[in-house]
């Protein structure tokens, strides 16, 4: 095949259907306040570890409904409590990590 | 006084025997257990400490104050403290006296035990009993003193509020038991000893009581079945005892030896967790302390729940009550036994399994590079995570650095780490160690002299998990004070009325309450709480606590908030920055740092 230099970007759709929600699901029943999130984002800009490991409850949040991997982000989570005070939503943030953690 | 029963013995006090021998045999076993499970170190301490004179004699002055004068519940309420002091008191004068009957009168019975128990029964006055008069007049006294406390605590148990608690803890089945059993005893005593009292002799309680039951019921007949039913009450309660709340009357003897020889909680459940579990008696004070129970709301996730809830093993509830707390320090403040509901908890959450665990080598080394001008001490600030969400606090802080000259840098202006405290209290302490090993690197290698914070959450960890050489770590208020003592800030007064909140990190956490009083006396006019210093409620927004949601969460704060606004201060001044994030969301007045407050009355020179 000719070589252009560049090629079509893998498609990016997820197909629900096949997304494994078990540890989402799992989490939510433990941490009910995970479903009120919306992404806002108010948590990511204030996170310690973000610089670090990329680490946002928002995406954590995010990748859980997606099916995705999320020990790169928690790890290094200082569990500091800045997103939950910064949550506008109530999130319980702090607990939400824990949890995840103790699941994966 | 002569022997009565040629033997020395009857078959009522079968009942009584077979529960001591449970109870002895019981607690000795336990003891064995406890002492098997103490590591080597603290095996040898306490020995160490049995056999100092010095912690003997403390040893012996906190068992009879806290075991059975309740020095401290009598500081608390006088009624409560009348209440358990007068029943444990009593009941041990009851047992002393009746042994030095026993050795006066009938010394050869010294060996059978349950002697001094019964005494009354297995003897008869003769004529010389004017020796003993004042043995009985004690004895009848002591009766008395007891059965006032049970009339106390049966008044207690249908109202509660006489005795200052507006919520005491449910008691669970067993205890019931035991309950009954115990109020059962000492009326009981009282009907035999008085059905015996014209053989046996009496005082003031006792004879008058026989005169009238002879009036009407006749003292032979009832005689034996009264001291068999008082014999039967002492074995149930014997029984059931180291199943109920009664076990603390054996724990906290041990508890009080293991406390003075400097032992500490190291593990979950085992050792002098387990004794410090076990002498909870379930008093309930901690219920009304507990800020999580504003508005009745988590009642049973206070400290009472969680030692009976460890003492039953329900890993379920165990972690759910560990979860909530703010561990604040409260309930450990008020404890009269000095149970720590907030290290128990600690220790519970330290024990989990986690699936996954964070790992923070990568984080960058060292950022600072020392730029010591070796003239003036340098001052590192560090300002926390926290600060950082409150900025007015860290711009303050510096601004006073600034204008008092003094050669700082700020640590983590740019984003830092944090100091480990959150994870810590959330029970990873080996990842905690791993932010204290970075941090301790940047602060060593910055050059400073003293290390300051504005954080009290950071200050604590600081203090207590921190090895930073000769760095002295302060808090800013007494910084601040020094300041103002060597004239370095001048400051003006200021018209508005503030009441402080002491945040638990900074008072029951470091024991600091006056120094921030003082700072504020200098600029301020400052209004007390009715709950301040030791009593001082949380705010709700702690840390510490890991499950407690927004909601219930608002209303502690708000809890808190009424017992602030009740001083009538035009506004709030705190020295924590989650304090005043806590309080700012729902305060009707303003909430300021002491940072704040004292960089706005600087005299700019
Ligand atoms: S608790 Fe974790 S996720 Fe939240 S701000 Fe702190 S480091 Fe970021
Ligand atoms: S701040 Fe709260 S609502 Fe916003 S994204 Fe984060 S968790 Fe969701
Ligand atoms: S923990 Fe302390 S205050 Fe609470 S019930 Fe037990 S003894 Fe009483
Ligand atoms: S530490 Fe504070 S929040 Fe936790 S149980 Fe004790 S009083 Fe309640
Ligand atoms: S204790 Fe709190 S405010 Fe202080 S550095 Fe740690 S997370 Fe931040």
């Amino acid at each position: 095949m000719t070589d252009f230099g560049f090629s079509i970007s893998k498609s990016a759709t997820i197909d629900m259907d096949a997304v494994d929600m078990e540890l989402y699901e799992r989490v939510c029943r433990q941490v009910p306040s995970a479903r009120i999130c919306m992404s806002c984002g108010s948590c990511s800009a204030s996170c310690v570890a973000a610089p670090y490991s990329g680490m946002s409850v928002r995406k954590v949040i995010l990748a859980l409904q997606r099916g995705k991997d999320v020990r790169t982000m928690l790890s290094n989570c200082m569990l500091c409590g800045k997103c939950s005070m910064a949550c506008p939503r109530g999130v319980n943030t702090r607990n939400l990590i824990l949890t995840v953690c103790r699941n994966l | 006084m002569i022997d009565r029963i040629p033997s020395g013995f009857h078959p009522f006090v079968i009942p009584f025997l077979l529960g001591m021998a449970f109870v002895l045999g019981y607690c000795a076993f336990g003891l064995f257990r406890i002492i098997k499970q103490l590591s080597w170190k603290e095996r040898r301490k306490l020995a160490v400490s049995l056999i100092t004179p010095e912690t003997v004699v403390k040893n012996i002055r906190d068992i009879f104050c806290d075991c059975l004068f309740h020095v401290k519940l009598w500081k608390r309420n006088k009624l409560l403290g009348y209440m358990h002091s007068s029943i444990a008191f009593g009941w041990f004068m009851l047992i002393v006296l009746g042994h030095l009957e026993v050795i006066l009168f009938v010394p050869k019975r010294i060996n059978l035990f349950y002697y001094p128990i019964f005494f009354n029964y297995f003897v008869a006055e003769d004529e010389i009993t004017l020796r003993g008069s004042l043995l009985f007049f004690l004895m009848d006294f002591f009766l008395l003193v007891v059965l006032s406390g049970i009339v106390l605590a049966m008044i207690k148990r249908v109202s509660s509020r006489l005795f200052g608690m507006r919520r005491t803890a449910r008691p669970s089945f067993l205890n019931l038991v035991g309950l009954y059993a115990l109020w059962a005893i000492f009326p009981l005593r009282l009907l035999a000893e008085s059905f015996t009292a014209h053989i046996s002799g009496g005082s003031f309680l006792t004879i008058p009581a026989n005169w009238v039951f002879r009036q009407f019921l006749g003292n032979e007949l009832n005689m034996l079945p009264t001291w068999w039913a008082y014999s039967i009450a002492l074995g149930v309660f014997m029984c059931v005892l180291p199943f109920t709340r009664y076990m603390h009357i054996p724990a906290e003897m041990l508890l009080i030896p293991m406390r003075n020889a400097g032992l500490k909680m190291v593990d979950a459940r085992k050792g002098f967790t387990r004794v410090q579990v076990l002498s909870c008696p379930n008093c309930g004070v901690c219920v009304d302390a507990c800020p999580m129970s504003a508005n009745r709301a988590n009642l049973k996730d206070c400290t009472v729940y969680l030692t009976r809830q460890v003492r039953r093993g329900n890993e379920r509830r165990i972690e759910q009550i560990s979860d909530k707390c703010l561990m604040c320090g409260k309930c450990k403040e008020v404890c009269q036994v000095g149970v720590d509901g907030a290290q128990l908890r600690l220790m519970q959450r330290a024990r989990r399994q986690y699936g996954f665990s964070p790992d923070f080598s990568n984080l960058p080394q060292s950022q600072i590079i020392s730029s010591s001008s070796q003239k003036n001490e340098k001052v590192l600030y560090f300002g926390g995570c926290m600060t950082q969400l409150t900025p007015a606090i860290g711009k303050s802080v510096e601004s006073i650095l600034r204008k008092s000259g003094v050669d700082y840098e700020w640590m983590d202006r740019e984003g830092g780490i944090c100091c480990g405290r959150p994870l810590y209290t959330a029970g990873r302490t080996r990842e905690a160690e791993q932010l204290v090993q970075k941090n301790q690197e940047i602060i060593k290698n910055s050059g400073a002299k003293v290390l300051l914070v504005s954080c009290p959450i950071c200050y604590k960890m600081f203090l207590e998990h921190y090895d930073l050489n000769d760095i002295r770590v302060v808090h800013y208020v007494p910084f601040m004070l020094d300041f103002i003592a060597s004239g370095k800030i001048q400051l003006i007064q200021s018209e508005v009325s503030y009441v402080f909140h002491d945040p638990c990190e900074l008072g029951r956490g470091c024991g600091m309450y006056d120094e921030p009083r003082q700072l504020l006396k200098r600029v301020a006019q400052i209004r007390e709480a009715e709950k301040n210093r030791e009593m001082s409620v949380c705010c709700g927004g702690s840390l510490g606590s890991l499950s407690l949601d927004f909601a219930q969460r608002e209303k502690i704060t708000r809890a808190s908030l009424d017992n602030l606004c009740g001083s009538g201060a035009d506004a709030i001044a705190t020295a924590c920055p989650l304090c005043k994030t806590t309080f700012s969301r729902y305060s009707d007045r303003p909430v300021r740092d002491l940072a704040e407050i004292v960089d706005e009355l600087i005299i700019d020179n």
